[in-house]
């Protein structure tokens, strides 16, 4: 955008700040193959694959992982559905509580996790339901819709609604055009928000620490050996386990999403 | 294929035909039929959930037997406003405008770069280089600072390495701010809030100035300001909603934080910290919903103040 160059000032604080982004997340990865198995010394003492065979014969550890992807899968799936639909109805017709809609829907990640996580609890409470699996996915799935409806809405403003109703115009019905025009559409904004929804529940702990009741999910099971500092190597392999699978979605839905402005038949928006 | 699809139910008498003939007509029950779902989850769950913990708050607890009864009492907020309760309160908020403000300068210059001196692929570059600690693990995030400021851990083979002990144990002295480790210090808290949130400062505030017509630039370069009166007077202000957009997840998100306080920094409650004790070990529910009112107010201050520099156009 501009001929002149940056200053040093500015490149050095600009990649610095790179630097700094990312290099406690390098700290993870090197300490996942430390020798060391007690402190969190450095440099580190040598190189090793033997934690990683650990953490995974581990039975709490796979445990852990387990219900994590169960409760993110079924809570990405939920998130889907209600989030596509708020999408469909909110991104084009203008109605009374338009506004308050899509605010509420905002509303469980711009307040602070705890509040919707005590709030959770205390209905549960009152209900008289016992928290466990069910609940931990109640709560992710309200947060989760906004990342898919957000993900969703932008690709419906760009998608022209005359494709829409060509379609009809055609003869195709209400599930042919939503399964041969609007589907196909939005197949990779819905593919990336649902990434992001299950990267998101994966690693959620605040909401999740007061719906859990007994159960543990993988984020909770790291908590829990941190206050508990016995063997560190397990739990720095399944640090960077978790930083993977966290990490990963957010490359996947950049690369599904990018470049959507050229969509073939985005006349108007 | 498709072709074949149509027509054959082009005829018109299947009643998929007649009922997606029916929602065209009647686009209010098109809309409501997509609503109801989604209000229905939101509506029950999530606002009752807020309702039934706000009237919580009214309840009273009985010291002697732990007991909550559905007495209504306004004893709970009144007791937000005792010395204890409040010094938490204070202790959150400070912290929260000290590392949204931090966040604001150590954010902007990456912004700034990546919104004026990049494009291309070196653009996407800085892009996907901030969203991916931004998406990375929180607990993770927060864990691995745990490592890098333990004794004997990374940050002090730095500052040993480069010579900067006599000024670390300087700064670890002044009262307010340091601690007796770096670990348990309030400057070591208040770093791994900056670290974890900064990449929700960053990406607003390169929002805002990517959308800065760059006429404006030549303009206040023809009319004679130096590079630098043109970033402080046409820049910055400009650039101004962004700050203020970015500053409303740095500001909510450490209020609301209860994880990062329990493993880096001195003892001590936060907000979030004595809502999960008081509902947790303590068993007090009313006192517990009482404390979640303070980050309500106080973010519901907020973003009036910064609806006012016009963080919402930026969000």
């Amino acid at each position: 955008m501009h001929s002149e160059k940056a200053s040093l000032g500015l490149r050095i604080a600009a990649w610095g700040g790179l630097v700094f982004l990312h290099f406690p997340i390098l700290i993870i990865f090197m300490y996942a193959f430390n020798t060391e198995d007690a402190a969190f010394s450095f440099p580190p003492k040598g190189f090793t694959l033997k934690w990683i065979g650990v953490a995974f014969s581990r039975p709490d550890v796979l445990e852990a992982i387990k219900l994590s992807l169960q409760i993110a899968s079924i809570a990405t799936l939920i998130a889907m559905v209600l989030g596509t639909l708020a999408s469909a109805a909110l991104y084009r017709r203008d109605f009374f509580g338009k506004q308050g809609i899509s605010l509420m829907l905002i509303l469980p990640i711009a307040l602070p996790g705890i509040i919707t996580g005590i709030a959770l609890l205390a209905t549960f409470k009152k209900l008289g339901i016992e928290p466990g699996m069910f609940t931990i996915i109640v709560g992710h799935a309200t947060f989760c819709v906004v990342i898919v409806y957000n993900n969703v809405i932008a690709r419906l403003r760009r998608t022209s609604h005359s494709l829409i109703e060509a379609s009809m115009d055609l003869g195709a019905d209400g599930w042919q055009t939503f399964r041969y025009i609007i589907l196909p559409n939005l197949g990779s904004a819905l593919l990336a928000g649902g990434m992001l929804a299950f990267a998101l529940s994966f690693d959620e702990i605040i909401v999740t620490t007061f719906t859990a009741g007994h159960e543990r999910t993988l984020p909770l099971w790291l908590l829990n050996q941190l206050s508990r500092p016995r063997d560190v190597p397990v739990t720095n392999v399944v640090a960077m386990l978790v930083m993977i699978v966290t990490m990963l979605p957010i490359l996947g839905a950049y690369y599904l999403t990018r470049g959507g402005e050229s969509v073939a038949g985005s006349g108007g928006k | 294929m498709n072709t074949v699809a149509l027509s054959q139910t082009s005829a018109g008498g299947s009643p998929l035909r007649r009922f997606s003939n029916l929602l065209y007509r009647r686009p209010n029950l098109y809309l409501s039929m997509l609503l109801v779902p989604p209000l229905l989850w939101f509506g029950a769950i999530y606002l009752g959930s807020l309702l039934t913990l706000l009237w919580q708050g009214f309840y009273t607890f009985d010291d002697f037997t732990m007991a909550v009864t559905p007495d209504l009492t306004l004893a709970n907020f009144a007791a937000l406003f005792q010395p204890a309760n409040f010094d938490i309160i204070l202790r959150t908020l400070s912290m929260a405008i000290v590392v949204s403000i931090a966040s604001a300068i150590v954010a902007f210059p990456i912004a700034y770069y990546m919104a004026r001196y990049t494009t291309g692929k070196t653009k996407a570059f800085f892009y996907i280089a901030v969203m991916m600690p931004m998406w990375a693990s929180y607990i993770v995030k927060a864990y691995a600072w745990t490592l890098l400021l333990a004794k004997g851990g990374v940050a002090q083979w730095f500052v040993q390495h480069l010579g900067l002990e006599p000024l670390l144990q300087f700064v670890l002295g002044i009262p307010g701010v340091g601690g007796s480790t770096l670990s348990t210090s309030h400057l070591g808290r208040f770093m791994v809030f900056v670290y974890i949130w900064l990449p929700f400062m960053i990406l607003p505030i390169q929002a805002s100035l990517e959308r800065l017509p760059p006429s404006l630039l030549h303009a206040s370069a023809d009319l004679g300001a130096k590079p630098r009166q043109t970033f402080m007077q046409v820049i910055l202000p400009l650039s101004v909603p962004g700050i203020a957009a970015g500053s409303i997840f740095t500001f909510s998100l450490t209020l609301g934080d209860f994880i990062v306080p329990q493993l880096v920094g001195p003892p001590g409650y936060f907000v979030g910290s004595m809502v999960y004790a008081q509902q947790g070990a303590i068993g007090n529910m009313p006192m517990a919903a009482a404390f979640t009112l303070v980050p309500i107010v106080l973010i519901a201050i907020y973003l009036t103040i910064v609806k006012r520099l016009g963080a919402f156009d930026a969000l």
